[in-house]
This record gives structure tokens, sequence and C-alpha cells, in this order.
């Protein structure tokens, strides 16, 4: 049976694109037929990170619509064969984002495919709602900082709410806590939050912690996402956070600040 | 007047006239200004303003004297602030009729509880034994399991959500995060870290208390007394197990 997870945060800018397509990616390299779907009408972002930009001719709302086919809009991943990708469309048609028109889409979609990975906009509004509305899991985004955290609350506070799960009393949606953007050093100065913090205060599994890492801006830059980079710590660490979601028990890595060489640390910088 | 128990629809009869009892916040009028109103009711009402969103009040003029107040100003005033006027009580016969002629009703007295303005008044009177008449003891047998009803949540309170418990008591036993409100007419209990905001007796029933089991909280509030906790929380009851109750106006928060 097909899974819909949604990815989701409440605040913007925290990395839920950058999440929804490393997520999406890792599970398309682990041999599962996955679709990310943008659901950020009228900002368009997730195309820019999966570099497939030039190749977007038809869109979620075209096909919400009826202006296209589904199969027409959906842009095959140019890494992975298992990999497609539904980008959001440019206009601010934000009215065609209904529940009758997005159900039709995922009812579709889940005769295809194994996973499908639904981007969420930041905020609490109609295309974020919908987003959730029809999940069955959800990466729940959320930077070490106070105002990220209680925005994830809200979200999780909707999802146990007013997600269709909820409202047909069926069994909750199974959430995950991502934390993005995760400096140690920062952490260590008190400027951050720390992950116990973050835990304590939202109390949901949490499925892996991303470092701040600038491989994840020229992953963007470049349209690959941060995943493939194999060599980088915040594209590991996406790797180990599908393999968590896979069932697989991995410890959580890049918590602390590097131990400097002795020289260093005798020289300071 | 005959009260039903059963709620049965009746095709022949257009309307059916029951009888029943309702408990209402009091708004006291201390002043004829209806500024001085304005700006008090706007400070007061702020923190718990959502739980008296379209409520009913009555308009109760005893402190006023027989001082004449702009009726009309004063719907009005009450409107913006999303409260719905029913009625006044304890006016002059030149009150009384500016109001009835202001689309307001003339209440008589009862055992009625002031819950919006705190200043200890007399006439803040507990119920009278002879006031329950055989219909409210009816009433409230019929009532029974709703009107004592205890509301339980077994589930996070998150921010942005709110829990109110009518009629009743409210027990939570997964922890109220910030920015979240738990509410009832009755007593809170919160076993859990406690960290939303807290209003017990929003009916005016200023014998309800608030326990947490972990004091964190960002508003504790008793029958409309509260106390905002913006920056630090003493250290003497901070992230410890407290009681809020009310000693008199004041809201006593204290380690249990
Ligand atoms: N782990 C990270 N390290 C450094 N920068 C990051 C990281 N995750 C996200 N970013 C940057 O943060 C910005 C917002 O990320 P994005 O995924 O678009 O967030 P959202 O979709 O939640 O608005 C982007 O510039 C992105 O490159
Ligand atoms: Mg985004």
């Amino acid at each position: 049976m097909a899974k819909v997870i949604v990815v989701t945060s409440g605040k913007g800018g925290v990395g839920k694109t950058t999440t929804s397509a490393s997520f999406a990616t890792g599970l398309a390299m682990k041999g599962n037929k996955t679709v990310v779907i943008d659901f950020d009408v009228g900002l368009r972002n997730l195309d820019l990170i999966m570099g497939c930009e030039r190749r977007v001719v038809y869109d979620f709302v075209n096909v919400l619509n009826n202006e296209s086919t589904l199969k027409q809009a959906l842009i095959k991943d140019k890494h992975c064969d298992n990999l497609f990708v539904l980008p959001a469309s440019q206009t601010r048609d934000k009215d065609a984002l209904t529940e009758e028109g997005v159900e039709r889409i995922l009812n579709e979609l889940k005769k295809d495919f194994d996973y499908i990975v639904c981007d969420s906009p930041a905020g609490i509004e109609k295309g974020a709602l919908m987003a959730l509305y029809f999940a069955d899991e959800a990466l729940i985004v959320t930077n070490p900082e106070v105002s990220s955290v209680r925005d994830s609350d809200r979200i999780l506070g909707i999802l146990a709410a007013k997600s269709k799960r909820a409202l047909n009393g069926d069994e909750p949606i199974k959430e995950h806590l991502v934390i993005t953007r995760y400096s140690p050093k920062r952490v260590e100065l008190g400027e951050m939050l720390s992950i116990d913090d973050v835990k304590d205060l939202l109390g949901i599994p949490l499925i892996g912690v991303i470092p701040e890492s600038e491989s994840v801006l020229s992953a963007s830059n470049s349209g690959v996402p941060v995943i493939h980079d194999i060599d980088s710590n915040s594209g590991q660490a996406y790797a180990d956070v599908v393999d968590r979601f896979m069932g697989v028990n991995l410890p959580l890595r890049f918590l602390n600040v590097e131990k400097k060489g002795l020289l260093s640390r005798i020289f300071g910088n | 007047m005959q009260t039903e128990v059963d709620d049965s629809v009746k095709l022949e009869a257009a309307v059916d006239l029951k009888g029943s009892v309702f408990t209402l916040p009091v708004l006291q009028i201390c002043s004829g200004s209806i500024d001085a109103i304005e700006s008090e009711l706007t400070e007061r009402l702020s923190a718990a303003l959502k739980f008296f969103k379209h409520a009913p009040v009555v308009i109760d003029l005893e402190k006023l004297s027989g001082q004449n107040l702009d009726f009309s100003a004063l719907l009005k005033l009450l409107a913006r602030q999303d409260l719905v006027s029913v009625g006044v009580r304890n006016g002059s016969a030149q009150q009384n009729a500016l109001a009835v002629s202001a689309g307001l009703a003339v209440l008589k007295g009862g055992p009625l509880q002031n819950i919006l303005v705190q200043e200890s008044s007399e006439s803040v009177e507990k119920p009278k034994a002879e006031h329950r008449t055989d219909k409210v003891v009816e009433e409230k047998k019929n009532n029974k399991g709703l009107s004592s009803a205890t509301k339980i949540v077994t589930q996070p309170v998150r921010s942005g959500q709110q829990i109110y418990a009518k009629g009743g008591d409210l027990i939570v036993m997964a922890p109220v995060n910030p920015g979240a409100e738990i509410v009832a007419d009755g007593n809170i209990h919160v076993y859990a870290p406690m960290k939303g905001r807290a209003l017990a007796g929003v009916m005016g029933d200023t014998k309800a208390r608030i326990f947490c089991q972990s004091m964190e909280a960002e508003l504790i509030a008793v029958a409309g007394n509260f106390r905002v906790f913006e920056d630090q929380i003493p250290s003497d009851i901070r992230a410890k197990s407290v009681q809020a109750y009310l000693d008199g106006d004041h809201l006593v928060v204290a380690p249990l």
C-alpha cells in the first residue's frame, strides 16, 4: 500500500524542501518507487533543488484543473529511475488546491508509487493544510530555536486535529522529528536549543539530526539533492534518516563539536 | 411550564417554551464613563479574551448608585469586545427604564456570580437555599452527567490549541505546551509539564483551583483573576508541583 508522507514545519526556511528532496531521493535509491510533490503553489522551489526546472511543462495545478494528465506533468529524475517530481505552478492560483482535486491525484499516484512525499509550504494556510490532510506519516522539520519549535508544535496540533486521519478517527499520523541546520558549536555557546530541549517540548520520536553545512547550499545551487554528496556530513545525515525510516537502527551522528587537533588547540584557530 | 427530559421533536408545535437555569458572568459597572469602562475591560479581558468570546453577560448597576449611563454606547462597546449583553440587574427604576429601551432585559438579583470585575464586594452573595426552587433541582437532575462532567485529555495540548471543559473539571495527563490554552468552568489538573495557559473557574467559580505537577506556565487564572509569568517564574514554584487558588481577590500560586 502506498504511503503519503508530508514534510512540514509551520515555519518557512527551516529546510522542508531540502529535506523533501533528499528524503525522496533516498527512498528511491533504496528501490522504492517514489514521487515528490511541491505543494508550494506560487513559489515553486522543489524543481530547482531537484535540478529539473528546465523540464517543467505542466505542473500540479494543471493536473488539478484537468489541463494535463498526471503522466504529462510528472518529471523523471535524472539520477534515479524510481523517482519522479510533480512540480508546483508559478502562478498564484491557490484556489486550485481543493480537497477533491488533491485526493483524486493522490489516489491515482497510489496505484503506481510506493511513497508519495508532499513538500509543504510554510504557514498553516490552505496549501499547508492540503499537504498534510491526506498524510499517513509526517516528517516534522524543526530548527533548534524557539520560534521554529513553537511552529512545529502548532503543526503537530493540526495533524492531531485536522488531518483526514484525525477527523475520521483512524490511527493517528505517524510523526517523525527531523532537526535540521543543527550547529553543535552554537548549541555549546547556548545560542541554540539542544536536541533534548527540542525533543522534550515536541515529544515525538527523533528520526535524524541534519547539521548546518555549506554543502547544502552548493547542492541546491547545482540542483543535486545533498544526499548524493556522500562526503558531506549533511548528506550522510539524510541517508541515515532514510535508513531509520526503513527500520534500520542507527546511532545519531554529527552532534558534537569536532575535536580540534592538539596543535590547533594550543595555537587557537 | 413543563421541563422535558427527552428532546423528541413535536411536529405540531412551532415553538416550545422551557424553563432553564443558567449561570451568567456579571459585569459590574463602577463608572459612568464609557471610555474608562472600555479601557479597563480591554485590559482585563485580553488575557482570557477568547473564552469570553460571544459570552452572554449581565450588566450589574449596583455600584453606579443611580448614576446614569449611556446604555447604547455601552452595548456597542461590549459588542466590540464580542460580548453579548443580555440584561441589567440592581438598577434604579430610571436606569431599568433606560436599559429596557436600549433592548436589554431587567433581571432580578439572584445567585449570579461576579467574574469580570474583582473588587471584593458584598454583592457577590452565595446562592441561598430558598433560591433553589423545584425547577432548579429538577434541571440539575436532568443534566446530571453533563453539568458535572469531567473532561480528561490524554494527548499533548499544543501551541494554538484550546481545550475547554464546559460545566466541569479538566484533567490533562499530557504536556500543555507554550501557546496552548486549557480552560475549565471548574478545576484544572495537569499531570505533566504545564507550559501554556490555564484558566479555571472561567464562569465565575471563585472556589476553583488549578493543580500542576510541574509549574512552567505562561498564565494562571482563577475566576478572572490572573497572573502572567512573562519572564521568570519565581524559583519557589518553578517546575514544582503547585496549586493556584483565590484568597479573596488575591491569586495564590503555592507549592503543594
Ligand atoms: N542543513 C542545512 N545547512 C545549511 N543550510 C541549510 C540546511 N538546510 C537548509 N538550508 C538552507 O536554508 C534555506 C531554506 O531551506 P528550504 O529547504 O528551502 O526551507 P523551506 O522549504 O522549509 O522553506 C535554503 O537556503 C537552504 O539552502
Ligand atoms: Mg520550501
